[in-house]
Formats: C-alpha cells, structure tokens, sequence
C-alpha cells in the first residue's frame, strides 16, 4: 500500500471515528452512525473493494462478552471480569503484552479454555441472527461439544499466531481449506465448495490454481502460511474473526500486506473482527476499536483514535511511549539528543519503580522547538557528509574516517562532548558461507558518545557484523580498529585491553546468563578474567553496575530466575559495563521484551551513554526504534550496505529502494492520523 | 527460553514428588539389606549339612534348598556384589557416555561423528547379546560384567548427554564466557556441567535400573556370578528347578530385585519430572 | 534420503561385523585346541588350523567369515564341529513364532492403551497405567518370567507348563499351551515400554498448534484425530516399534532360557557355556542385523509419512 493511500485512509477513519465517538464516552460508540461509517469507509477505498459484493449484516453487535473470568484450575485468576462488543464490520483490537491474558479471551469466545484453565464466570452471548449458520441467540459457553463445534470455524473463525505451527504439515493447503467448508456443509457441492476455495484463495491474494492447492505447508513462505490461515477463517464467510497476533514474525513489507487483507475481508464481508496484539502501531493500522489489557483486565477502551491519540489510562501511555515513532521523527531531526523517549521505567516492568516515572512523558509534539532547531543546526552540517557505502557498496576508509568530524560539528546540540574520533573503525569487512557472501566490504565508524544504528532483517547479516566487531565471529577478512590498531579477529587473540574496551550485549537476556550461577557471579567473570581485583573488589564493582543500570546492588546475590526479562537484560547490559568500555555492541537487545519494558531497556541505554560517553552499535530489524536512539543509521541487505549516514538524513531521504520500502511498510501510529 | 523460576532446589522439586519418595524408601531398603544382609547371616551359605530342599521353618526360617544349604542365609549374604558391580557398571557406563557424549557435543565436526556413529555401531548389538559375546571370549569374571554391561550403557548416555550438551552450548551464556575468554575446563565447569546435570542424574538412575537387571540376568543364565557363590540372580537359577517343592528359594531374590529396580526407575523418573522444563527427556529412556 | 539411510544401515552392518570378528581375536589360546580338546594330536591340530584357515592374517580371516555371512554360510561350530548353519537351522523357525506372537499382540495393546493414555492425560485411567508401565519397565525379563511362573504354573494355580517340551520330531507349536508363558513374559517386557513412548509421542501431537486448530475449525473429533493428528504419530510410533521389536531380539535369550524353549535364545546359551564362539558371533549378527533391518523400515515409514522429508527425498 502506498504511503499516501494510507495516511489518506488512516485520516478519513479518524474523522469518522473522532465524529462518531466522543473521546470522554469511549464505551458509548454511537451504534448508528457507525453503519454510515462503515459505509463511508468502503467508499474511501473504493477501488478495492466493489461495492456491490458487500452483504450487510442485519445486526448490530455480534458478540457480546460479559464479566468473563477465567482462571488456572485452582489457582489464580488470568481474566478477571473482562467484558466486550464485538461489531459486524469493525475490529477491535485486544492489546497487551505476554502475559496479558489476551489470547485466553479470544480463544473463550469460541468455548476454547487450554488445558488448566477454567470458566469462572461470565457470558459469551452470540446474538441472535449474528450467524446465518446458527441464528438464535446462545452464550458460548453454555453449549455442548457438538453445538460449540458447528460455531467454530464456521461462524466464528480463528487466525493462528504462528502458522508454521497451526498449519498442518501433513495435508495439502487446499484441502485444510475445503475440509472447513466440508465440516460446516458449505455450498451444495464439492463443485461449490471448490469454487468457495478458488474463491477465497484468490480473496487473500495467492494463487487459486489447482497446483498451488496442492502444495504443502513447508512449500510456501511464512507470509503465504499466513494467507492461507486466513483464507481457512473467511472460508465460510463467518460472522465473526479472531485474529491472534497474526504477523508476529513476518517481516514489515509482509505484516502490511496480510493486514491490509485482514482490514479489506473484514469490512468487505461485514465481519467483526477481534485482533490480538501487543503492537499499537499496528492497532493504529487495522482497529477501529481498542480495548487495553493489563493482567486480565481491560485497563482502558474506546475507538482506535481516541486512544491512541488521548490515552487516560497510565498503561496505555507506557504502550504508546514504547512505539517508535516515524512522525515525530520526521520533524524532529537527529540531534544528538535523540528524540527523548521519556524515562518509562513503568510499573509494569516488573512491578517496580514509580507509578509517576509513566508520566505525561513522551508529549505528541515531540517536535519540540529544541528538538527542531537542533535538528536544522545538525542538518545543515550533516548535509556535506558523504554517505559512506551508499552508492559503490564501500568507501575510502580514510577519507570516511576524516569526514566525521564534519557531521557532528559547532551545530550539533546536545551534550555531545565525546570525541568524534572513531572509537572503532572497521573496514572492507567480508565474509561468505560457502558460496554465500554474508558480509559484503562493509566499512563504517563508531565515535564515542554515538550511537550507530545497524538496521536489517533476518539474514541480512547484521548479527554476523555485529559478532565480528566484537570479536565473537573471527572468521572475517578486512580490518577492526580500535583507536586506530587493527584487532585480532577472535576474542582470544586480543588483549585483555582490546578486549575490555569492547563489550558486547546478546539479544535474549533469557539465554546470555547462566541460569545456575547467581548475577554476582555471572557479572564478574569480565573482571576476573582481568586478573587484577580481588575478589572483594569485584564484588564492589558489580554492585556499582548492577547500580548504574538501576536495578540495585541488592540483585547480587539472585539467580536469572528469580528476575523478569526486563531486569535480566539489565543484569546482561552490567556485565558488559563493569569493564567501563569504550564500546558497547547490543544486539537487538530488546527483541525478547515486552513493548513497554523495551522503552525503558533503551531510555537506560541514553543514559548511560550521556554519563559515560559510550560508542554503541544498536542492531535492530525495527526500523522505527531507529529514530530514538541513534546518530547515525546503517542500513544492512544481504550483507551489503546500503545505506549509511546520519538517522535523520537516511529516514528522511533513504537512497535506496530496499531502505524506502523498509520505511513505506513499517506501521506507525500516524496511520490513524 | 526457560523462562521459569528456578527460585526452588532441583532436589527439593525431585523430592516433592510422591514417587521419589517411594523410590528412596524401595531402594534404601534392599540397599540395607545387601549391606547389612551378609553381617546378619544365621547360618552357612555354603553346601550344608541340613536336608535338602527343606521345607520352610522346618529347617531355617525359609527351609533349605536342592543342596541342603539354607535360603535365608544365601539371600541374606547374595546381594551386595549383584549391587556393587550394578553401580560400577553404571558410573563406567554414564562416565564414558557423558564424557563422550560431552565432548561430541563441544568439539563437533568429525569428531562427533565418529563417536556418534561408534555408539550407533554398538547400539545394533543388544546389550545382553554383546555381554555374552563378550563373557564366551573374556570367561564370566566380574571385570568383564562391569566393563561390557558399562561400555554398552555408553553410546545410549553419549545420545542425551550429547543432546543436553548441545542445548547448553547453543546458549548465549556460553558464548559470553567464551568471550570473556574463560578457559574451557572452566567452562565446562561452571557453565556445561551444572546445566546438564538433570539429564544427567535421570541417566545415572535409568542405567542404574538396567545394570541392575542385566548383572542379575548374566547371573541368572549362569554366565554371571559363578556358584557356590550366593547370589540372588544365580540362586533364581539354582532354585528355579525346584520351584514347586521349594519356592521361596526363588521368590526372596525376584522379590529384592524387584523392589530395588522398581525403586531405582521410580528415583530415575521422578527425577525426569523435575528436570523436564529444562530439558526435555520424556519418558523415552532407551534401554 | 532413502538411500542415504540404507547406506548407513549397510555402514553399520559392516562396522558391527568387524567388532564381533574382533571378539575372536580376544579369544586366549588356539580355537584348534577348543575344539578339539587337549588330548588332539598336533597332526589333528594343524589339519583343523589348516581347514579353518587359522593360519592367514586376520583381516583375510575377516573377509572369509564375511563372505559366508553374505552368502548364509556362518562357519563351523567350534563345539561340534559342523556347521553353524545345520545347529541353527531348527531353531529359528521356534525363536521366529515366538517373537511373531509376541509382537502382534503387544504392538496393537501398546499403541492402543498408549493412545488412550494420552487422550486422557491427567486422569486416573492415565494416571494408573502410568504407574503400572512405569513399575514394568523397571523389571528385567527373568522376574517377569518368573514371577508368571510362580502365579501360572507352579505355585498359585497350576495351568501352565512351565517349561517347554519339545521332543524330537515335534514342532513347539505342537503344544500351543507351552507357548503362552513365554509370549506373555516377552509382551508384559516390551508393552510398558511402548505404552510410555506412545503416550509421551500422542501427546505431543495432540498438543501441537495444528491439532488445536483442527479442533478451532469446527472439525468432528474423529476427524480431529484421525486425520490431523495420527499421521504426524505414524513416524515417532514406527520408530517405537522398531526399537521394541528389536528389543524382543534380545528379550529372547532370557526368555527362551527360562522357559527352556529351543530356539535361538537358548543355543545362544548354550554356546556360551560352551565357549563356541563360531555360534555366539553367528547369533550375535542374525540379531544386529535384525536390529539395523527393522530400524531401516522405521525410518522408511517416517520419511513417507513426512511431505516434508518426503518431498525433500524425491530432490
């Protein structure tokens, strides 16, 4: 979808749902105009769906959730009175993190408890003449085995989080389709319902052809999995669809495409939609509705714009300060200040910290008048910088390493007295698997006080980069230079200095501590390698880092399970900081972390790079977390870099085809205005 | 991920299970007996003066067998070296299986292979078969019964330490130690070690149970303990003939080693149970 | 793929050729000597030495005895003195209808409590049969045997022959009766083992996404099972039954012993008392090959039941 044609729609839906549900009502969404609206928003999109295929549901709600509480057979509660509308036509998005109790709520509203779970209390009322399939009305969760089976899949169908799982590896795709159509006795025919499958295959965008039917799950691509998940769930056209966190792990270009699908099949056909997620950007780009979940209860709901854009609710605001934002950057310019994700070491990380630390925080004009100047003071500066590697794939070192200074000149603001000299340097880095070249003469710099953003999907080497620099990959032609001396390619070759001065930060906090060792023991072995404290010293310098990273010296003497990711990651980012480097090389150190425990894991990050003046490389395949935290922006495609400069500069001007679709498909808030 | 609180002792969570518990008790119990069973002898074990094939409480408490020489005594007193050779079977079997399958594991590459392919070589041959291979060549002495029942008990400890190894290895925390260049005895010490440990103290009360079973059949077939020696799996054998006339004979020794292999597979299991959010082991022990 | 796995079942095969061979080498003393006992002439010894080609190398020793393996002739029996085929001949066909019964009652009564099992996890059914296999397992052959002795045939009641009676010129299943206490040891060995691994298999599946979708689409259970779920069971169970099968292989030296049944368990016994090791080598191969045959088979049925690897096979 291209840009403009979302922001347009996103705009078009805001006026609507603005007009039609006061921000202070959010629960009282006026029903009727929202018939006119759903109408009206067909016709914005006009060219892609025809109108004269649109049936009309002759209801207004179509599934009602009362006071549900579900808990852990004997144990504690994972719902706790959770009650929603579901309306033909609109979605509404569930949002929350791990945890949340999100998916046990989609998955009651088709009588499914997992094993362990069970029904405290409450009501799943489908209302009457909601199905064609069933067309009294019925709670759910009274109904027998077989009344609940004639409901699932055919008036209330189900889209897996991961399809690579839910698919069955051992049927051919067609037939997961058409044994759907077959169990709800869809269509007169095996022609019909042959036909329905074509149909609904070509619905969701692939192939129809008998050929492509009769594939097997494993011959198809993760984004193509999910289609046929979702062609499986419209395949009777039912009332209602639960969607549960249906792109997690596809990539940007992917995610835009399969929930453009969803957004068209569900206004397309008058289904109401529930969809689960922990992603409020892409809550901006499908729902109409929210409602936020916090341990099993909804925390805050109303329609999609009011939320995002006024949220009351102290949990939501951690949420939305948590979601990279394009726009802001837009205005806001790279100065060295970083647009300032405000401290959000919310209560939910783990149930510590200060209520108040979620404040006001993160203002939607984020465009600060600061911000902006800085922004043009460093523009104009970083205007003359060439942008190393952008064009021929690598530039004369020398002549990149001296043009440095430049971009970060008199009209950079903000505290950045760190040296501009290059702490690291690395050049014509190359490396290859066999025939496969996974790191193709890369070349860039890493200054003190700087923070480098290396951006890229799977596969596209940025992991491998990142390991080289850090000396975990040793098995790399071309050169890493540590104030301007080549280094030895594996850790073990360096020195003890060289390998100090260079700290590395692992992705899953889950998997880089022992969990046998306490965080004490874990966090000194940098210095014991050393050699030169004793062990009382060592003790001290932990607990001076477990400080510097807010999490208290009482951690010491704690085992990795005992603490929740967040504090994990933290204990992770002590251990490369007890050496005082003069690197630090994080590696998408916040993928495993909830959204909001993220912000904060990232806000410690500035500060710590403000006290100390850190050189990082931040790699990352989320191109909008970018604008918060780095100076310069690499950009990593098949191990070949594309694009290399200043964050502002690239967001704002990306050079390369592979950045700019990259940006195009990455959902944001601003697609609901 | 093992995102789970690990807060409580691996030893408290085996004990928290009921089997566990009964599996101490069961074991414990013939562990005594063996122990202490020889101190206690009432009378001779050897070719006796009493009648043969005495009936019970007639002469000793359960009479005498085919020999004349009394039952109690020999249950009493045959039991320890079934016992002593089961657990050196096992720490040469889970010793040389961890040790390779460890090493499998760390270094990989050829090397892996090889060890790998070895035990698939040896797992063809059951381990019974290759115990009497071995005893019709080396004679039944108890070097040999240690060494074969143990050598065959390693390539299938090899396969699950192998496997365990690799799931610790493949965690950032090893690489982060290799980074800070810790040395690899160190390693192995603090990083590898400590987190296999469940699979493999489930190992060591599986082959455990197993040695326990294959010393006792050697013995049984005659091809194990060599008479006169008391022992409970040759008594089975001695008595077996005269089952009907003189039954517990038989009966007492099935019983022991019932009660003691039961013990040691409800220890083993109860201990899989435990370790099982951590790395998987199921139910699946390969005998 | 198919291929790749039958050259390494043929790799293995060889390699545990070479280890029994090996075994010979161990042997103290001349095998001459053994056979003829310590009264043999030197004349006598040199012609035996001569006629089992004692005088070669090893490895030429080596490639004669695994060339008449390849051909079916395993060699002359150092105790008797003729050929090992002829002492086994008779008993194969005994050991084969002992381990056949056996097998086909035990794997259906395996899968099948296996599966239920694993449909009702958690509840006392399960629970139960758990802890029944679970102590079973725990038990070597002979306290089995014994034990069903004690309460069959001897002891308790009286309905059984305990041992076996095979006269010359009879066949075993003369007397089917004798049969029953040998087959029911050997399953009551190897269905604990398949009820553990099929539930621990069953389970898995029916905890997989795909079943839970299955039943999310509205599906009728049967459908829900037999379609969805057992064909991903079908390659994790084949390999189960393999291993059993395999195990029955080795399950039958001690069985047959107790029971005095005369088949290969039992001469296999009776050679190692006897020190023959041209018989001990000859059995320990039938039984290995045996083993790397049925595993091939499971390996094959996996592939076929995975589009995946099956697809993956055909590239």
């Amino acid at each position: 979808m291209r840009r403009s044609e979302q922001r347009a729609r996103a705009a078009a839906r805001a006026n609507a749902s603005g007009a039609n549900a006061p921000r202070n009502a959010p629960k009282a969404t006026g029903r009727g105009s929202d018939r006119a609206t759903a109408g009206r928003r067909a016709d914005d999109r006009g060219g892609v769906v025809p109108r004269a295929v649109v049936p009309r549901a002759s209801v207004d709600t179509a599934i009602t959730v009362s006071h549900l509480s579900v808990g852990v057979a004997g144990g504690e509660l994972i719902l706790d009175d959770v009650s929603f509308r579901l309306h033909p036509g609109r979605i509404l998005a569930l949002v929350g993190e791990s945890g949340s109790g999100k998916t046990t709520a989609a998955l009651a509203c088709m009588n499914h408890l997992r094993a362990g779970l069970e029904l405290r209390r409450g009501t799943v009322e489908l209302h009457a003449g909601a199905s064609r399939f069933h067309p009294e009305a019925v709670d759910l969760l009274t109904l027998t085995e077989r009344g609940t089976r004639g409901l699932r899949g055919g008036t209330i169908a189900y889209v897996p989080q991961d399809p690579a799982l839910s698919l069955n590896g051992s049927l051919r795709v067609g037939e997961q389709i058409a044994e759907v159509l077959r169990a709800h006795e869809f269509g007169r025919d095996a022609r019909e319902r042959d036909a329905r499958v074509a149909e609904v295959l070509t619905e969701v965008g692939l192939p129809s052809d008998r050929a492509y039917q009769r594939r097997f799950p494993h011959e198809l691509s993760g984004g193509q999995q999910q289609r046929i998940g979702i062609a499986m769930a419209f395949a009777c056209r039912p009332a209602v669809i639960i969607l549960d966190e249906p792109t997690t792990g596809l990539d940007v270009a992917t995610q835009d495409l399969v929930l453009k699908t969803v957004y068209e099949l569900t206004t397309k056909h008058d289904v109401a939609g529930l969809y689960i997620t922990h992603d409020l950007a892409v809550v901006a780009q499908v729902a109409d509705d929210v409602a936020v979940m916090l341990r099993g209860t909804i925390v805050e709901r109303g329609a999609a714009w009011d939320v995002l854009h006024h949220p009351e609710h102290p949990y939501t605001r951690t949420l939305l300060d948590a979601v990279p934002d394009m726009a802001g950057a837009r205005e806001m310019g790279g100065g060295p200040a970083v647009a300032p994700v405000h401290s959000v070491r919310a209560p939910w990380d783990d149930g510590r910290g200060g209520d108040d630390d979620a404040g006001p925080s993160r203002s939607r004009d984020a465009s600060t008048p600061r911000g902006g100047e800085a922004a043009r003071g460093r523009g104009s500066g970083v205007v003359v910088e060439p942008r190393a590697g952008t064009e021929a794939g690598g530039s004369d070192p020398s002549r990149d390493a001296s043009e440095v200074p430049a971009a970060s000149g008199p009209g950079t603001a903000g505290g950045d007295r760190a040296s501009v000299e290059p702490v690291v340097a690395v050049r014509e880095l190359w490396m290859a698997y066999g025939p496969a070249v996974i790191l193709d003469g890369i070349s860039m710099d890493l200054p003190a006080g700087r923070t480098t953003m290396l951006l890229g999907e799977s596969g596209s080497g940025k992991t491998t980069l990142s390991r080289s620099v850090a000396g975990l990959n040793d098995r790399y032609t071309g050169q890493v230079l540590l104030d301007g001396h080549v280094l030895a390619p594996g850790t073990r070759q360096r020195t003890r200095e060289q390998r100090q001065r260079i700290q590395y930060v692992f992705q899953s906090p889950f998997s880089s501590l022992n969990p046998r060792r306490s965080i004490g023991d874990s966090l000194q072995v940098p210095l014991e390698m050393n050699g030169e404290l004793s062990r009382a010293q060592r003790r001290a310098a932990v607990a001076d880092a477990l400080d510097a990273v807010r999490l208290g010296r009482s951690y010491i003497d704690r085992r990795p399970g005992d603490l929740s990711g967040g504090e994990r990651q933290r204990a992770a980012v002590a251990r490369a900081l007890v050496n005082a480097p003069s690197l630090l090389v994080c590696d998408e150190i916040t993928s495993a972390l909830d959204v909001s425990v993220q912000a904060s894991v990232i806000e410690l990050l500035r500060e710590l790079q403000r006290e100390r003046g850190l050189a990082m490389l931040f790699v990352t395949h989320n191109i909008a977390l970018a604008r918060h935290i780095s100076h310069r922006l690499a950009v990593l495609e098949h191990g070949k870099l594309v694009e290399y400069g200043p964050t502002d500069t690239v967001l704002r001007d990306p050079r390369h085809e592979y950045t700019r679709s990259l940006l195009e498909h990455v959902p944001t808030l601003e697609s609901a205005g | 991920m093992s995102a789970q609180r690990t807060s409580e002792s691996f030893t408290r969570r085996v004990l928290r299970q009921p089997a566990a518990k009964l599996g101490i008790v069961l074991t414990a119990l013939v562990l005594l007996l063996a122990v202490l069973g020889p101190l206690a002898v009432p009378a001779w074990t050897g070719y006796g003066t009493n009648s043969f094939a005495g009936k019970p409480f007639q002469t000793g408490v359960f009479g005498t067998d085919n020999l004349g020489r009394d039952v109690l005594s020999r249950f009493l007193a045959g039991g320890w070296r079934l016992l002593l050779y089961s657990a050196l079977a096992t720490v040469v079997g889970v010793g040389l299986g961890a040790v390779l399958g460890m090493l499998a594991a760390l270094r990989g590459g050829w090397l892996d292979s090889v060890i790998m392919r070895c035990g698939d070589v040896l797992l063809a041959i059951p381990q019974l078969v290759f115990a009497l291979l071995a005893v019709t060549v080396l004679g039944p002495q108890g070097w040999v019964l240690v060494l074969v029942i143990g050598v065959t008990h390693a390539p299938r400890v090899a396969r699950v330490i192998r496997a365990a190894t690799a799931g610790v290895v493949a965690e950032d925390y090893v690489l982060a130690s290799q980074m800070y260049g810790v040395p690899q005895w160190k390693i192995l010490g603090r990083d590898v070690v400590p987190n296999i440990m469940g699979p493999l103290m489930v190992e060591v009360g599986l082959r455990l149970t197993y040695s326990i079973g294959a010393v006792a059949s050697l013995s049984f077939l005659g091809l194990g303990m060599q008479p006169p020696t008391p022992d409970w799996g040759l008594m089975i054998n001695e008595n077996r003939i005269a089952l009907s006339l003189q039954p517990w004979g038989v009966i007492l020794p099935v019983i022991a080693i019932a009660v003691l292999t039961v013990g040691t597979n409800l220890i083993a299991d109860a201990v899989a149970g435990a370790s099982a959010g951590r790395v998987r082991t199921t139910g699946k022990g390969t005998r | 793929m198919i291929l790749k796995r039958l050259g390494i079942s043929v790799f293995v095969l060889l390699a545990v050729s070479l280890l029994v061979f090996f075994f010979t080498l161990l042997l103290p003393g001349d095998p001459a000597q053994a056979i003829l006992g310590q009264q043999a002439t030197p004349e006598r010894l040199a012609a035996l030495r001569e006629q089992l080609d004692l005088n070669a190398p090893w490895y030429e020793r080596y490639l004669s005895w695994l060339g008449g393996l390849l051909v079916g002739d395993l060699g002359t029996s150092a105790a008797t003195g003729g050929s090992v085929n002829a002492l086994l001949a008779s008993k194969v066909s005994a050991s084969v209808v002992l381990m056949a019964i056996a097998a086909v009652i035990a794997i259906p009564v395996g899968l099948l409590l296996g599966t239920w099992s694993a449909m009702r996890r958690g509840r006392a059914a399960d629970q139960g049969l758990t802890g029944i296999s679970l102590v079973l397992a725990a038990l070597p052959e002979f306290v089995i045997g014994v034990a069903l002795t004690t309460l069959l045939s001897t002891t308790v009641f009286r309905l059984l022959p305990s041992v076996t009676m095979a006269a010359p010129g009879t066949r075993v299943w003369d007397y089917p009766l004798q049969l029953i206490l040998p087959t029911l040891t050997l399953i009551l060995v190897v269905v604990p083992y398949m009820i553990r691994m099929t539930r621990t298999t069953m389970a898995d599946v029916l905890d997989s996404g795909y079943v839970e979708m299955a039943r999310l689409k509205g599906l009728p259970e049967r459908q829900v099972i037999f379609k969805h779920a057992l064909p991903h069971a079908i390659g994790p169970v084949a390999q189960v039954i393999a291993m059993q099968l395999a195990w029955l292989a080795g399950g039958i030296v001690v069985v047959e012993f107790l029971f005095r049944y005369p088949g290969l368990g039992q001469a296999m016994v009776d050679a190692v008392n006897t020190r023959d090791v041209q018989v001990v080598q000859a059995l320990s191969m039938i039984i290995a090959a045996f083993y790397v045959i049925v595993n091939l088979l499971a390996d094959v049925v996996g592939i076929l039941a995975n589009p995946k690897l099956r697809t993956e096979s055909r590239s």
